[in-house]
């Protein structure tokens, strides 16, 4: 037999099952839709038809009876009832364990669908059939040329061009059918009803919507997509070198290439990248059936409703988030939504909804499962965490609320009154957030007593090509996820000494009034170098703020770098065992760095220890009174040393320049950063301008500074930078406004960390800049 | 010779190894390695293999032959595995040689252990013996080295 045939049918036959379940499911709903019904009946002809071929007999068995079925419901002697959909759907389910044997060992394997195929037969009738007469019902029936998707045809193409009336081609077909053996076009054409440039015209658009459905698609082998997604990655590191020695010169010859190379490869990427592409419908398209599988065995009432199927994610992503998604979706049904007696009893529609959602934003896709059930019972989940010893009274009892929703993803924690066979076995919550955060994405759950629960998730579109922050660790370079990083902080050598303490034996920093657990790299790592970190000359030490497992940890390094695209590479298998690195890449120079894996490395450094756990909770009252309505803001020094905040949302990035690199370009000062000419605004300029005194021309920076510090901020799609005399820190506060702003520029004065601080008001200022910039290049031109 | 097969030779502390020619992709020089960490100490690092991650074992560790002295740079005989291409670093690389079946012989009884277990077996060529490296077993004993040490 011919591998190749019977691979094809297994790919084939696999994708229509899929879509079998869904229409299976859709035609309970709505059993009188014939278009459904009909494809239902096209796929199980299909299947069997080329299982008969290839010889696999019992397959075919089972799919003739179902086929036999199918068309009685098609001719209307049938009505569906929720029992055939059982047993279609239990005929599904055989035809998929038969291919899967046939995959795996190439035969159907051992079985007996004798009880199946008996329950087919007998639901053709309302009496039960012995088996002898079921083969009378095998009689051949009339196989219906089938038009292969969505090609119209010629009737229809005719009257949607107003060219023929749908009487017309009525009439026409029935003298086809009354044994004319002539095309309908001819018919058509003899009757006058239509012109014969018409047919030919309606031809020609049927011809080309079927080369549309079956040429526009073709299949590709996931192993050829990866290997030219590695030559892309290989691409985006020569161009990355080749930009190196590019900008360097200023010989046109290379630049010009050189640019347009960059331009390409980026192109090449994306198109690359979008080959290996897939909606995330690829994989809720099984859900329906789950969810009536589910539902009827509990007994319960739901409608699934789904939105932003089309939403693509990379096909590894694809593949991780399946087994997370199903369990999810299982874990709606059983603990979420409510048994229809007491969702009335509580006021709400007996039907439940469960609602998948999937949307793009900021670079990361967003998935959402609400259901419209009961919500989380807090105060049990705490009882749990207590009863199973993973927390103390004391522990739960200063638990925010959110924290408490964040219970269930503790290992072993199952707040199901009993064991089902469908969820409840306490392992599950804590296994999804895993996998979740092993691809880089994040969960949440928000939850209302009586309305319901949603559980959110980011994930990265991609896996092959992250941004990610170079760290030094002596002379080492590694790679950390900007996914996990929270943010950066420098701890100056007078306050490394007193900030950071020990707590039961363990390194913590405490960063605005809460104690962060901290890894130092190179103990970890046992990386000797001749100094300890922290221990440089200046005495100033580095930490990355980093997220894994839902906690925060500080990652003490010895310099850090910039962010880069980078292509991420598997480590061989030589190294998986360590869990320490998910990945390498290669840098610009051609030289290999490797990616830290945030969690395996928390988990190596005993982060989610019980030492942690106390550390942090000495912590928590602290924080508990300080949750409300608390902002992020950047502290820093303004003009004549008045102080000043900004919200950190606000802000791209923070960055210090030499002096030296200032340049100016006409009247305004201007930066080269990152490949771009960045426009700086002087805090003191602005807030001059708009008192609406006279702009001094000169740079203000004072001649002793070496360096300037930069708020890089977006304004209208551009990056501005903002220079300030001094940063001084990050800080959450309330900032309870004092009183109103005592000059333009300044929105209010509040009150942060005890002291009067002015709130820039940086919208205004960036449009006063750009608008003044912009009357001096209309007056140099006028 | 009716079956004959073609080695790829090289040096180790004045030994003579050999790995089927079949299995080596290529062989190179100066390639800057990247440590580590946490890693068995038979893995020197990774490199940067025209765009592939490959990882660089010390043949002389695993092994359990003295160091090389300081100062001399290894070289890299890169072998195709099962799974992916592992580079082998060596002393100095030999000729490739030409031998029959008639000339085997089981690894000598003065091997023992874990090494034994690497060597397939002995050709006698003229004077020297050529020790047959197990490929696959070198690699795999790298794997197990490593769960070894880290459950330390």
């Amino acid at each position: 037999m011919n591998d190749e045939i019977v691979r094809e049918f297994l790919v084939e036959s696999s994708e229509n099952l899929d879509s079998l379940d869904r229409e299976l499911v859709l035609l309970e709903k709505d059993p009188l839709n014939k278009d459904t019904l009909s494809g239902v009946f096209r796929t199980i002809h299909t299947i069997k038809g080329t299982c008969g071929f290839l010889g696999f007999s019992k397959l075919e068995s089972v799919a003739h009876v179902g086929e036999s079925l199918l068309n009685k419901l098609r001719d209307g002697v049938l009505a569906l009832t929720p029992e055939i959909t059982t047993a279609l759907l239990q005929m599904v389910d055989a035809i998929r364990q038969m291919l899967d044997s046939i995959d795996k060992t190439g035969g159907e394997g051992e079985r007996d669908d004798f009880a199946l195929v008996q329950l087919l037969t007998e639901l053709q009738c309302d009496v039960p059939v012995n088996p002898k007469t079921a083969e009378v019902v095998r009689a051949p029936e009339p196989v219906p040329m089938l038009s292969e998707g969505p090609v119209p045809t010629i009737g229809e193409i005719l009257i949607g061009k107003g060219a023929a009336s749908a009487s017309d081609i009525a009439s026409a077909m029935r003298i086809q059918n009354e044994g004319d053996p002539r095309h309908l076009g001819e018919i058509l054409v003899e009757r006058g009803s239509v012109k014969p440039h018409e047919i030919v015209e309606a031809l020609q658009t049927q011809q080309a919507a079927r080369a549309g459905a079956s040429e526009s698609s073709i299949r590709v082998d996931v192993a050829l997509l990866n290997k030219l997604m590695n030559l892309v990655g290989e691409l985006v590191l020569a161009r990355n070198q080749i930009l190196q020695f590019s900008n360097a010169t200023e010989d046109a010859a290379i630049v010009a290439p050189s640019r347009r190379l960059n331009l390409l490869t980026a192109e090449l990427q994306e198109g690359v990248m979008k080959t290996r592409m897939q909606p995330i419908g690829y994989i809720w398209e099984k859900f329906p059936r789950t969810v009536r599988d589910i539902a009827t065995h509990c007994g319960k009432q739901v409608r699934i409703e789904m939105a932003g199927k089309e939403t693509e994610l990379d096909k590894t992503i694809i593949e991780a988030i399946k087994a997370p998604l199903t369990h999810l979706v299982r874990n709606s049904l059983d603990h979420g939504i409510e048994r229809p007696e007491a969702r009335v009893a509580a006021g709400k529609r007996a039907e439940g909804c469960l609602t998948l959602r999937a949307y793009h934003q900021d670079g990361q896709v967003n998935i959402e499962i609400a259901d419209d059930g009961a919500g989380l019972e807090l105060a049990k989940i705490k009882r749990k965490a207590v009863e199973r010893g993973l927390l103390s009274p004391e522990k739960v009892a200063q638990l925010s609320e959110r924290d408490a929703v964040n219970l269930i993803f503790l290992p072993g924690l199952s707040t199901a009154d009993t064991v089902t066979n469908v969820s409840g076995r306490g392992v599950g919550m804590d296994v999804v957030k895993t996998n979740i955060e092993k691809i880089g994405g994040t969960v949440d759950v928000t939850t209302k007593p009586g309305q319901g629960t949603t559980v959110k998730m980011k994930i990265p579109l991609t896996l092959a090509i992250i941004p990610g922050l170079v760290v030094l660790c002596g002379d080492k370079r590694f790679v950390v996820p900007q996914i996990s990083l929270i943010e950066l902080v420098r701890i100056e050598a007078g306050q490394a000494r007193t900030g950071i303490e020990m707590v039961h034996g363990a390194p913590v920093y405490r960063l605005r009034g809460r104690l962060l657990p901290l890894i130092y790299l190179d103990r970890e790592l046992k990386i000797e170098k001749k100094s300890e970190t922290g221990a440089t000359r200046d005495g100033v030490v580095n930490m990355v703020v980093l997220r894994a497992g839902g906690r925060q940890f500080g990652l003490l390094v010895d310099e850090i770098r910039d962010t880069e695209e980078i292509v991420v590479k598997p480590l061989g298998r030589l190294l998986k065992s360590i869990t320490t690195f998910s990945g390498a890449t290669i840098m610009g120079d051609g030289k290999v760095a490797l990616i830290l894996d945030v969690l395996g490395l928390a988990q190596r450094a005993g982060i989610f220890s019980e030492v942690h756990d106390r550390a942090v909770l000495e912590a928590a009252p602290e924080k508990k009174e300080k949750t409300q309505e608390m902002q992020t803001f950047l502290l820093f020094n303004g003009p004549d040393k008045a102080r000043m905040a900004i919200h950190l949302g606000a802000l791209a990035r923070l960055e210090e320049f030499p002096a030296s690199r200032v340049e100016k370009s006409g009247e305004q000062s201007v930066i080269q950063y990152r490949g771009k000419i960045l426009p700086l605004i002087h805090l003191e300029n602005a807030l001059k301008e708009r008192r609406g005194a006279r702009r001094s021309p000169a740079l203000p920076t004072p001649a002793d500074a070496l360096s300037i510090q930069v708020l890089v901020c977006h304004h209208e799609g551009q990056a501005i930078g903002l220079v300030v005399e001094q940063i001084l820190d990050i800080v959450e506060d309330r900032a309870e406004v004092k009183s109103p702003a005592t000059r333009p520029g300044v929105l209010c004065a509040v009150v942060i960390e005890n002291r009067v601080t002015e709130l820039l008001d940086l919208q205004a200022i960036l449009q006063a800049a750009v608008g003044a910039h912009e009357e001096e290049l209309a007056g140099v031109s006028g | 010779m009716g079956n004959s097969q073609q080695f790829c030779t090289f040096y180790l502390a004045n030994c003579l190894f050999g790995i089927e020619i079949s299995k080596v992709q290529e062989v190179l020089q100066h390639l800057e390695l990247t440590e580590v960490p946490l890693a068995p100490s038979t893995i020197r690092g990774v490199m940067n293999l025209r765009g592939q991650i490959v990882i660089a074992v010390d043949l002389r560790r695993s092994l359990e032959l003295p160091e090389q002295p300081p100062g001399k740079t290894p070289i890299h005989v890169v072998v195709r595995t099962a799974e992916d291409a592992v580079s082998l670093l060596v002393d100095e690389i030999g000729d490739v040689v030409e031998v029959g079946e008639q000339t085997f012989e089981p690894p000598p009884e003065t091997l023992r252990g874990r090494v034994r277990s690497m060597i397939l077996g002995v050709h006698q060529l003229n004077e020297r013996l050529m020790h047959v490296l197990d490929v696959e077993k070198v690699c795999q004993i790298t794997e197990e080295g490593e769960s070894s040490i880290s459950g330390r």
